[in-house]
């Protein structure tokens, strides 16, 4: 008996068992959680870290890191704001979010890749240098958006889900396709697995990680443009502390910050564990700064779990 | 019943029988011997004796008492220590405090400095090992290191000392003193269990020896005195080997790689040579004397400072690997783990990541071709894997490097195929099959060229040898000039230009 479990646990699928199981308890124990209301909901708080947890499962794959996902995030919601405003077209406005995402993601790839700067310095940085962009250029201030059409990105409907959960789900899809159907999604899986022998196997490494990067800046634009349009205005200080979130449940789904192993299904199941626990314990009223404790304990328990997988598979 | 027996001991990891109803004994004050191939189960066999690993069945008992360790800690206590290839020691650290470590004599919790290197001294002394006991273990040679270990299995009155493969990073001095220390420890009633691929040590030192092959005991010597060397291969073999070459001559065609003067920032004057096609040309030399350096230049995985590079008459750019692999130029890198297998990815990812270019659409890949190819390699290369999605790292150093040639020879249209110390640390058996194989590739047409530190190796299965030195060309002979000694002498850095020894 325990040793089917554990079978269970261990296998590639444990961390699907565990989410399936967990979402059965909270459903039974936490009155209100299974409702339509409840569910849209709790999607609609895990849009912005599950559209960067997409990309920035690539970066983890690679063995690399993005710290800047969250100040991109909140200076693509200005730009977006921003620009439409001065222009008096939405469409405008979300493609130079976008294109300002892209530029920022590609620097950071091209310094990290052609100048051989360590990821985790060169995106320190360029989370400070853009926070401080949104900054600057709203003077500190949230900008407040114009024209109503911009709200509806949020607010509009289909089918009675709420937009920014279709795109979600359609990101999920499409970068669950590009890192198992793809020359990219497995050339990204081989360079964190050993980035020497695949650079020596004509995978072409920097182009790679620069496009890893620079894919991840236009995520963020996204993530970025739906945000400012769910809060109605440009913050430059939203999304304070998001790397830390999407990097959490990147490894919570499984992800090896060594590099070389990430599956869609897990980010997926990892950012929706972090929904339900948020959300569970906020329908339980308790106090936010109890959320913390609780998420630190997740987290790590999920890599305990992690570990004893790996040795499990005979891994080191 | 033997002072140490292993009865009936298996072992299985996920996908692969290590061990399958071992037993055997060994007796108090011998050297055993432990023999096999890659792959054959003896370090499986080691590291469950250590408490490392735990069989699935079977028991070892030591002086008649069952022994059930729950780590290696608790083997260590019982009396049992392995000496692994990769030492345990702490660089940092003297080597007195090294052999304290974990037992470091104290007064509320101050280390009593001069009975700490009173005790270690006379240990040390007793069991005739002479080292500076406060010198830093990150200034001891490899050798020296290894004594330091010993002394640690000395120091804790070790019943049991495994040593696997002690001499493999050793000069053939420390060896000696090795061996001297070894034969000391005979002589105090110790087993130990000598675990070398080398048969020359192996004859030279052990009482008795065990041969492992496919994880089950191949055969169990009491005693060295009637067994022959070719008998001890056969029973690691499985089967006689009579010539592990096989050379077969060839026609040479046109001339498929050219190489002009070729420069880079690690070689000491500009390369040039050819290779015709259906032609095996050997790179014999010694360890850095610029063989490996000229081919990663060959290949693009350095950068090129000058010279030309030209397959089939076609000038290529190689400023990547990327490039060359276009230009149907392939390199298989002396180190396999650094350069070749892609750790923690499976057979099949491991094959297909350069191939499957030809195979894709707008990016996106054709699952059904990538197993086919991967089926279709395992099978021609004899890859031993239960299955093409075995993460590559679980095979063994053989196989692995089978699966880079398959990377290899999946590609359409490869021209020159580069293989850098293609046998390292590869079994006898798996060797002669790589060298039919490269056989077969040169009959197609290829033209192969083959880097090697083993001179027998190059005069067996090369048409021609190239010799470097100091990081330059020095000689070249054709298959009917072959004379060892002329090789060695060109690999040889010539005293009348000291700059050669420089590099």
């Amino acid at each position: 008996m325990t040793d089917r479990l554990k079978k269970i646990l261990l296998g590639e699928q444990g961390l699907v068992v565990i989410f399936i199981v967990a979402f059965a308890l909270v459903s039974l124990l936490v009155p209100n959680f299974l409702t339509d209301r409840n569910m849209l909901g709790l999607l609609q708080s895990v849009v912005t870290v599950g559209i960067v947890a997409c990309t920035m499962m690539f970066c983890l794959a690679a063995r690399d890191f993005d710290l800047s996902v969250g100040s991109i995030v909140a200076f693509a919601g200005m730009v977006a704001v921003m620009a439409s405003n001065t222009t008096g077209s939405i469409l405008l406005g979300l493609v130079a979010a976008i294109a300002c995402g892209a530029v920022v993601g590609w620097v950071n790839g091209v310094v990290i890749a052609k100048f051989r700067i360590n990821a985790l310095i060169t995106t320190l940085a360029t989370m400070q240098i853009v926070r401080g962009m949104a900054l600057i250029s709203s003077d500190g201030r949230a900008v407040g958006i114009n024209s109503p059409d911009f709200y509806q990105l949020a607010l509009s409907k289909l089918l009675g889900i709420p937009t920014p959960i279709w795109v979600l789900a359609v990101l999920f899809a499409i970068f669950g396709f590009v890192l198992n159907s793809t020359v990219f999604g497995k050339n990204t899986l081989a360079i964190g697995g050993n980035p020497e022998a695949s650079r020596l196997a004509g995978v072409n490494v920097d182009r790679t990680r620069i496009w890893i990067f620079t894919l991840q800046g236009v995520v963020c634009g996204i993530a970025g443009i739906l945000l400012a349009s769910r809060i109605t205005s440009g913050q430059p200080n939203a999304a304070v502390g998001l790397e830390l979130s999407v990097i959490s449940a990147c490894v919570l789904g499984g992800v090896s910050l060594a590099g070389g192993r990430a599956t869609m299904s897990g980010v997926i199941v990892g950012v929706l564990i972090m929904g339900i626990a948020e959300n569970a314990m906020n329908l339980l009223n308790i106090p936010a700064f109890y959320q913390y404790i609780v998420r630190g304990v997740i987290l790590l328990l999920a890599v305990l779990l992690d570990n004893l997988r790996s040795s499990a598979l005979g891994r080191r | 019943m033997s002072f140490l027996e292993f009865s009936n001991i298996s072992k299985t990891y996920p996908g692969v029988r290590a061990l399958s109803g071992v037993s055997f004994g060994v007796e108090k004050g011998a050297v055993h011997g432990l023999m096999g191939e890659n792959g054959a189960g003896k370090s499986t066999l080691i590291k469950i004796l250590s408490g490392d690993q735990h069989a699935d069945a079977g028991e070892i008992s030591i002086d008649g008492k069952v022994q059930a360790y729950a780590s290696t800690r608790d083997a260590f206590d019982n009396g049992v220590i392995v000496i692994h290839q990769e030492l345990q020691l702490v660089p940092e650290l003297t080597v007195a405090e090294n052999l304290s470590l974990g037992r470091f004599p104290a007064s509320a919790g101050v280390i009593a400095r001069r009975r700490m290197l009173d005790d270690v001294g006379d240990k040390l002394k007793s069991a005739g090992i002479d080292i500076d006991m406060r010198r830093k273990i990150k200034t001891l040679s490899i050798g020296e290191r290894q004594m330091v270990e010993i002394a640690k299995a000395v120091m804790l009155d070790a019943r049991v000392i495994a040593l696997d493969e002690p001499t493999s990073s050793l000069s053939s001095r420390e060896s000696e003193v090795l061996f001297k220390l070894i034969d000391r420890l005979r002589g105090e009633g110790k087993v130990i269990i000598y675990v070398s691929h080398r048969l020359d040590e192996v004859f030279r030192l052990c009482d008795s020896l065990t041969v492992l092959r496919d994880g089950k005991l191949a055969a169990h010597h009491t005693s060295l005195k009637d067994v022959t060397r070719d008998k001890v291969v056969a029973e690691m073999v499985g089967r006689e080997i009579s010539d592990i070459w096989g050379f077969r001559p060839r026609k040479a065609g046109d001339v498929r790689l050219k190489v002009d003067g070729l420069s880079g920032a690690r070689l000491r004057a500009p390369a040039s040579f050819e290779a015709r096609a259906g032609e095996i040309v050997g790179f014999f030399g010694l360890i850095g004397a610029g063989r490996s350096e000229l081919m990663r230049l060959v290949f693009g995985a350095d950068p090129r400072s000058g010279g030309t590079i030209a397959v089939d008459g076609k000038a290529v750019a190689a400023a990547s690997p990327h490039d060359a692999i276009r230009a149907g130029v392939v390199l298989c890198s002396e180190d396999r783990k650094h350069d070749g297998i892609i750790q923690g990815r499976s057979i099949e990812e491991n094959i297909n990541i350069s191939s499957r270019r030809h195979h894709t659409r707008f990016g996106v890949l054709s699952r059904v071709s990538e197993i086919a190819t991967a089926e279709t390699f395992i099978k021609k290369l004899k890859v031993r894997t239960p299955s093409r999605r075995q993460d590559i790292i679980n095979l063994s150093g053989g196989n692995q490097q089978k699966v880079i040639l398959g990377r290899w020879l999946s590609e359409q249209g490869i021209r020159v195929l580069i293989v850098d110390e293609p046998t390292r640390g590869i079994d006898v058996g798996a060797k002669s099959e790589i060298y039919e194989l490269l056989y077969q590739l040169a009959e197609d047409g290829m033209a192969i060229v083959v880097v090697s530190s083993e001179l027998p190796e190059v005069m067996g299965i090369c048409d021609r040898i190239l010799v470097m030195c100091g990081g330059r060309i020095s000689a070249e002979f054709a298959r009917d000039q072959f004379a060892e000694r002329a090789i060695l002498a060109a690999a040889l850095p010539d005293k009348k230009t000291p700059d050669a020894i420089a590099s």
